[in-house]
């Protein structure tokens, strides 16, 4: 029974990693744009030429 | 990189025989120079044009008072948040936030692709905006400042609230199921006392904190309900989930064998995802009215009473005032013409898609498309009087009249509450007083009474049924928006559909015609190359190989021109026949007869078979239109439909759709234009197709993809098998409990037994909601 001592708390420790980062990126705004990531891993970042300017 | 010189290189436009050289303008070429000089062409490879949004063709710029919307932080960075209309694919987004990344004071440029607003963050003051504002915009997008915290503050707290209740409830509920599954193992392996408690405490720990944490949204609402005299969902659960949570901590004290902390966090969780759907559904419709007084102008050309011309905000016009409109422009109030004659796009307003002619005196509303020429109108109505801000209104109120929808577990509520409570209660009482056992036995099996009502079963036995359906219906390509529409859908008896873009396709097509000369058609589709209007580009899409005519000139609101030949309205061109319902061109030639044009609206392919099935199931099918009445007629006919009604404006159907539902019918709305997203809203159910506006699709319930119109007829039938699947459920959920509960009131429910049926409930509910997942699909050839 002394495993359980080990298990259960790495079990917890887990669980609680998952809920902080769920939670962590709720706050960050993650959620807000669920498209974006998806379409911008489809362009390269272009060469960067000297700065433009307006 | 786009080598087809036949369309601008920027904007995609088929290319004016009188062009020369790769653009359509001055506009597309100084576009096309910026993004070549920053080395970005590859946006051409990537661009993808959807020929739904506005084309990418920069307009004339307009210098606008930014300064508002900018917001200044304490660091010494500003904000702005635009809402970016023109967004073709991807790539657009992408576009744009390289170039303005690389200025170098902009610290943040990014795009949501998923509502299509540009954040911008930069080091410095307010007036830096306009420069950022006009590079994006001298690429042909269009931009429009708004402010986010007015427009979702609230409900974006409220989900994401919700979303971390379901965040906490999911935690809880994995850890307390695993060392649940344990101690049920160790029921049968033997575990010892001691490690059992251990585990309970240990359950105890995560349940309860997680259950005072997501548990507030039904507490918080059970509460209000109870105060205010009322009882609804939320009653029965909170108690539920607290009377099983104290009972379980009553055992654990006791070192007893049997805690049910999993059962309270499991429904939680379960009922917690039904409320996060709820919300993202219903958060859609506000974002549509939101975006809808958004397509209002932002600074309008005011002419001065000495005749010149100054920029003035939209909010500055009073009726009186004279406002210039350019071609391209959207008007911004409502108004007379007072010179100047051009077309209008109407189809924001009235979903008609044929332009309208209109010349000095005729009267124009704010939200109409100023096609072809500028016009001087005077302002007889600004801002909110307009009629465009009246169909915000009129969305808004039909969609709360709608919100009063009372579900139909929230209809059951009522008499399931009190009947449940009061077992309970008469379960303490008879043991109490007439078996003289101490009260806290007593208190256990009043406990046990509710933990069985528990309305585990009746929780689930709605829920689970609309995701098998909207499951369903998703792999048929139809998007159900909010689950409860389902419910209304399965009672509808009447539907009601819309004409142009809803039962037709939307666009016109060139009319077979026997007698009609093949040279005048060539030469007719060659002038009409020339042209953007509707009628002329359906006109040479009939003949794509038709040569191209070179130097056509167009007259604003009358036709094409070259030398003498005409191609353009009847009056134009000198026609004596008598005036015709159907949209049609006219060809004069000297020297040859006229040619007359016909173009009629092309059925979705089985509007008709869908409107026959929809009358065999019960249904009154009916027409709506803001349509001129023959073609209405026409339309109406062809499909099989009598009742119908031409010349409706948005009010007029709204008040139809009451009326209707005022006399005890359910009604079902299928619409795609602007003008109907008020008829959408206030119908008990509506569906779009995928093609409707956006508004269309945002106040709808239900939209569907594809041209063909028998998703109507299908949603339905999935709706009423799901309703059908969903008094099953309820069905056995009142029979378990009339079986259950003289058990548990008898004090002869032992915890297993609780368990177990507890567990074998939820079950067979899921499980009988799952048979709905493959209804219907089998049969349709994918």
């Amino acid at each position: 029974m002394t495993a359980l001592l080990l298990l259960i708390p790495c079990a917890l420790l887990l669980g609680f990693i998952g809920l902080a980062g769920f939670l962590w990126s709720l706050r960050s705004g993650q959620f807000e744009d669920l498209d974006g990531a998806a379409n911008r891993i489809l362009f390269d970042d272009p060469p960067v030429k000297e700065k433009h300017h307006v | 990189m786009d080598s087809d010189t036949s369309t601008c290189r920027h904007c995609g436009a088929p290319l004016g025989t009188g062009a020369t050289g790769l653009f359509c303008g001055e506009g597309c070429e100084r576009a096309f120079t910026i993004i070549d000089k920053a080395g970005l062409t590859a946006f051409y490879d990537h661009l993808a044009r959807d020929p739904a949004v506005r084309p990418l063709r920069p307009e004339p710029h307009q210098p606008r008072d930014l300064a508002l919307n900018v917001k200044l932080h304490d660091d010494g960075t500003a904000s702005l948040d635009l809402m970016v209309d023109g967004l073709q694919c991807p790539a657009c987004g992408w576009l744009i936030e390289v170039l303005l990344s690389r200025i170098p004071e902009i610290a943040t440029a990014r795009i949501n692709h998923a509502n299509r607003r540009l954040r911008l963050v930069w080091r410095g003051g307010a007036a830096c905006a306009a420069a950022y504002v006009e590079l994006i915009e001298g690429l042909g997008f269009r931009l429009t400042p708004f402010d986010p915290a007015r427009l979702d503050a609230a409900l974006g707290a409220e989900l994401r609230d919700l979303l971390r209740c379901l965040a906490v409830a999911g935690f809880a509920m994995a850890n307390v199921m695993l060392l649940s599954v344990s101690v049920w193992a160790g029921h049968q392996g033997g575990m010892g006392g001691a490690t059992r408690d251990l585990m309970h405490w240990l359950s105890a720990l995560i349940a309860l904190p997680a259950i005072l944490y997501a548990g507030r949204p039904f507490f918080r609402s059970a509460w209000r309900a109870v105060r205010h005299r009322r009882t609804n969902m939320d009653v029965p659960i909170s108690i539920g989930v607290v009377a099983t949570a104290a009972m379980s901590l009553s055992e654990t004290l006791r070192h007893g064998p049997y805690a049910y902390f999993d059962s309270a966090v499991t429904l939680l969780f379960f009922l917690l995802i039904g409320r996060v759907l709820d919300l993202r559904a219903r958060g859609r419709t506000r974002e549509a009215a939101a975006h809808l007084l958004s397509l209002g102008v932002v600074g309008v050309t005011r002419l001065k009473q000495d005749g010149q011309a100054e920029m003035a905000a939209l909010s500055a016009v009073r009726p009186g005032d004279r406002v210039l409109v350019a071609a391209g422009e959207r008007i911004a109030a409502d108004g007379r013409v007072v010179s100047g004659c051009s077309d209008l796009d109407t189809s924001l307003l009235t979903g008609e898609s044929q332009p309208v002619a209109i010349e000095a005196g005729a009267l124009v509303f704010a939200g109409q498309l100023n096609l072809s020429a500028p016009l001087t109108v005077a302002v007889t109505a600004a801002g909110e009087d307009t009629l465009l801000a009246e169909i915000a209104r009129l969305m808004e109120s039909a969609e709360n009249e709608r919100g009063r929808y009372r579900r139909l577990a929230d209809r059951l509520i009522p008499f399931y509450t009190p009947l449940v409570h009061a077992a309970a209660l008469a379960t303490f009482f008879y043991w109490w007083a007439m078996a003289g056992e101490v009260w806290q036995v007593c208190l256990l099996r009043a406990v046990a009474v509710l933990i069985i009502t528990c309305p585990c079963a009746l929780g689930l036995a709605i829920p689970a049924v609309q995701v098998a359906a909207s499951g369903n219906l998703f792999r048929r390509g139809i998007l159900l928006k909010s689950p409860a529409a389902l419910e209304r859908l399965a009672g509808v008896d009447r539907v009601v559909f819309d004409k142009t873009g809803t039962l037709t396709l939307g666009r016109p097509e060139l009319k077979a015609d026997p007698d009609r000369d093949e040279m005048a058609l060539r030469l007719a589709a060659g002038i009409a190359r020339a042209s953007r209007h509707p009628l002329a580009r359906a006109l040479a899409a009939a003949c794509p190989d038709a040569p191209v005519v070179e130097h056509v000139t167009e007259v604003p609101g009358r036709g094409l021109e070259v030398g003498p030949v005409r191609l353009g309205s009847r009056l134009w061109v000198g026609s004596a026949d008598d005036a015709s319902t159907e949209p049609e061109l006219w060809l004069s030639r000297p020297g040859f007869k006229l040619v007359r044009f016909a173009f009629e609206e092309t059925l979705r392919p089985d509007a008709a078979r869908t409107v026959a099935r929809l009358q065999g199931e019960g249904c009154r099918v009916s027409l709506l239109s803001g349509d001129r009445a023959p073609a209405v007629e026409a339309m109406a006919a062809k499909c099989g439909i009598e009742d119908r009604r031409a010349a409706m404006d948005p009010t007029g159907k709204v008040r139809w759709i009451g009326q209707c539902r005022a006399s005890g019918e359910q009604v079902l709305m299928v619409g795609d234009g602007l003008n109907d997203a008020p008829a959408l809203a206030a119908a008990d159910v509506s569906m779009s197709p995928s093609s409707a506006a956006d508004i269309a699709q945002t106040a709808a319930d239900i939209v569907f993809q594809g041209a063909s119109l028998s998703a109507v007829s299908e949603t339905l039938a999935v709706a009423r098998k799901a309703h059908a699947v969903i008094w099953q459920n309820l069905a056995f959920a009142v029979l378990y409990n009339l079986a259950a509960v003289p058990l548990a009131v008898a004090g002869r429910v032992t915890p297993p037994m609780a368990a177990a049926l507890m567990s074998s409930s939820s079950l067979i509910v899921v499980l009988n909601a799952l048979r709905l997942a493959g209804v219907g699909l089998r049969r349709k050839p994918s």
